[in-house]
């Protein structure tokens, strides 16, 4: 059990933590208030993220569509917060069922076999099921973002539930499971600290399937698509960078060394992202933009988040750039090629998550790299780890493509997915929620 | 040269503009309104059902020269009707003499600045 926690410190923790969990589960592990305390507060700012994710996304859309674009975001907080207690947490948490491809424990079924549970690290498992809950909720509402003005609210809500039961929980198994099988390729597993693999190249590629089956918007890319309010937008950015200390420093179910190191390298990614992006726009148009500052945030965001527990600073440094560069490049082709991932799920989350996932390898600590070589009996380098994290990555991507392409073809043969032209033209707050968001405001 | 005022469904306001630019009207204004009219629209507000005072609408402003009163008129009605009959809240249209029109920029004045 030492051994495991030793190695949960070292290369990022909830994954680990979690074994070690379902180990003591009836157990008298006394509770470690100042673990407990830090979890709590990221638990909370991660859902913070949520409501920051639908100012972003919504000042990013036009006036009609505002409520609509929100919703998305918050009713996800409803749907997947609910399926996270009824299956969510046993089919992430759980052991390996049907070859491996989920996990079940009936136990987590309802929760209800958790009530008196305390971790190994000293949290009441209903913390750490209420933590990872919340990444369940912000990855499918980041997917909105690809195919935001055009879809059916009812063929969302069921879109969300299929996606969060078939993709997002087996992704979360392999993953941070310990008997999850990315968890246990190559040395140590691959690196994942807080969802590069999962959150982000996940929601990422499944927007960018979503996109392409679902098609342009009305007009694109010849109509501009004005933002209806860019200062909500900043003010989502700026909630979700505070957001993400939980996000990050939380996924190493600790308070100590390594919530330090992940809570630096994310400051400094997010920074160096931002700063990246606005020198890149002063050079190529002469001005520097505030959407571009927040997306640069979060281009450094997504690339630090596998790689938060592994890195130093100098390394977080140097993902943030890549991130921004990479990114904003990406941006660039999606123009060229034309297809209408609206509000760049794709080309911040998942070339972003991308990007993290691989480039880590290269920035790696030290010590990390000799406790992988102690595990792998002699040597480990970093280019063993590389194929480790390619093959992830490459699992990740073939995996959402196809169960997204799957689930989108049966919702909009079902429910309908796709908007009418002229329920587009009316806007999703009339068509869908007979509302308006902005009161007097001019309409763009 | 004529005004034409137009006050139509905010809902509506998509498919009169592209109407209009169909119909080579491209120069228009848009705003956003609110007043009354014989429309008594219920909302939904928290479950109960509620009809605000003031109902919001889209005012279009345009200014045309005679031969282009005509298309502009029934372009904006056909596509501002909710459905084949119409229904109350669908808006009306004021037509309004003209006296002077100037471009800033070259200071044209009359029917070629419009």
């Amino acid at each position: 059990m030492k051994g495991l926690l030793k190695r949960s410190a070292l290369a990022g923790g909830i994954l680990l933590f979690f074994a070690a969990g379902s180990a003591f589960a009836a157990d008298s592990t006394p509770i470690d208030t100042g673990v407990t305390a830090w979890m709590l507060t990221s638990t909370a700012l991660v859902l913070l993220m949520i409501p920051g994710l639908a100012m972003f996304y919504g000042g990013l859309v036009r006036t009609k569509n505002v409520l609509g674009t929100m919703m998305h975001s918050f009713v996800a907080m409803g749907i997947m917060a609910v399926l996270w207690v009824v299956v969510g947490y046993s089919m992430g948490f759980g052991s390996s069922v049907l070859g491996g491809w989920f996990g079940w424990n009936n136990d987590y079924f309802l929760l209800k076999g958790i009530d008196e549970t305390i971790t190994s690290a000293g949290v009441p498992e209903y913390v750490f099921s209420m933590f990872q809950g919340k990444f369940a909720i912000i990855t499918p509402a980041l997917i909105a973002g690809a195919f935001a003005e055009r879809v059916s609210f009812r063929g969302y809500v069921v879109f969300i539930v299929l996606w969060g039961l078939f993709v997002y929980n087996p992704l979360c198994h392999w993953v941070w499971s310990a008997d999850g099988f990315l968890f246990n390729m190559g040395a140590m597993g691959a690196i994942d600290f807080a969802g590069g693999t999962v959150v982000h190249i996940a929601s990422g590629v499944s927007g960018l399937v979503a996109a392409l089956y679902l098609g342009s918007r009305r007009g694109h890319p010849k109509t501009a698509v004005a933002p209806s309010n860019l200062v909500m937008t900043m003010i989502g950015a700026g909630l979700l960078w505070v957001g993400w200390f939980g996000f990050n420093a939380g996924s190493s179910v600790s308070s100590g060394l390594l919530t330090a190191q992940a809570l630096t390298a994310t400051q400094v990614a997010a920074a160096a992202g931002a700063i990246t992006w606005i020198v890149v726009e002063a050079i190529q148009h002469g001005k520097s933009t505030a959407l571009g500052f927040a997306s640069g945030i979060l281009a450094g965001l997504v690339a630090v988040t596998p790689a938060a527990g592994v890195v130093q600073p100098a390394g977080a440094l140097a993902l943030g750039i890549a991130a921004a560069l990479i990114c904003y490049g990406a941006i660039i082709i999606k123009n060229r090629l034309g297809y209408d991932d609206s509000l760049d799920a794709f080309g911040i989350h998942g070339v972003g998550g991308i990007v993290g996932s691989l480039l880590l390898v290269f920035f790696i600590r030290k010590s990390w790299m000799s406790t992988a070589a102690e595990a792998a009996g002699g040597s480990w380098t970093l280019w063993q780890q590389l194929g480790v994290q390619a093959a992830a990555v490459g699992i990740a991507i073939a995996y959402a493509a196809v169960l997204t392409l799957i689930i989108i073809f049966v919702v909009n043969k079902t429910v309908g997915f796709r908007s009418s032209t002229e329920a587009e033209m009316q806007g999703l707050d009339h068509t869908y929620h007979g509302e308006q968001g902005y009161g007097m405001l001019n309409p763009r | 040269m004529k005004l034409i005022t137009a006050i139509i469904r905010e809902n509506k306001l998509d498919q009169v503009r592209e109407a209009l630019i169909e119909a080579k009207i491209t120069r228009i204004t848009v705003s956003r309104v609110s007043g009354h009219g014989q429309q008594l629209r219920e909302e939904i507000y928290r479950g109960a059902k509620v009809v605000p005072n003031l109902i919001p609408k889209v005012r279009i402003d345009i200014a045309v020269n005679q031969e282009f009163v005509d298309i502009t008129v029934n372009t904006i009605i056909k596509a501002a009707r909710s459905n084949a009959k119409g229904d109350v809240g669908d808006g009306k249209i004021f037509i309004t003499p003209l006296e002077e029109c100037i471009r800033i920029r070259t200071g044209e004045r009359g029917g070629k600045a419009i």
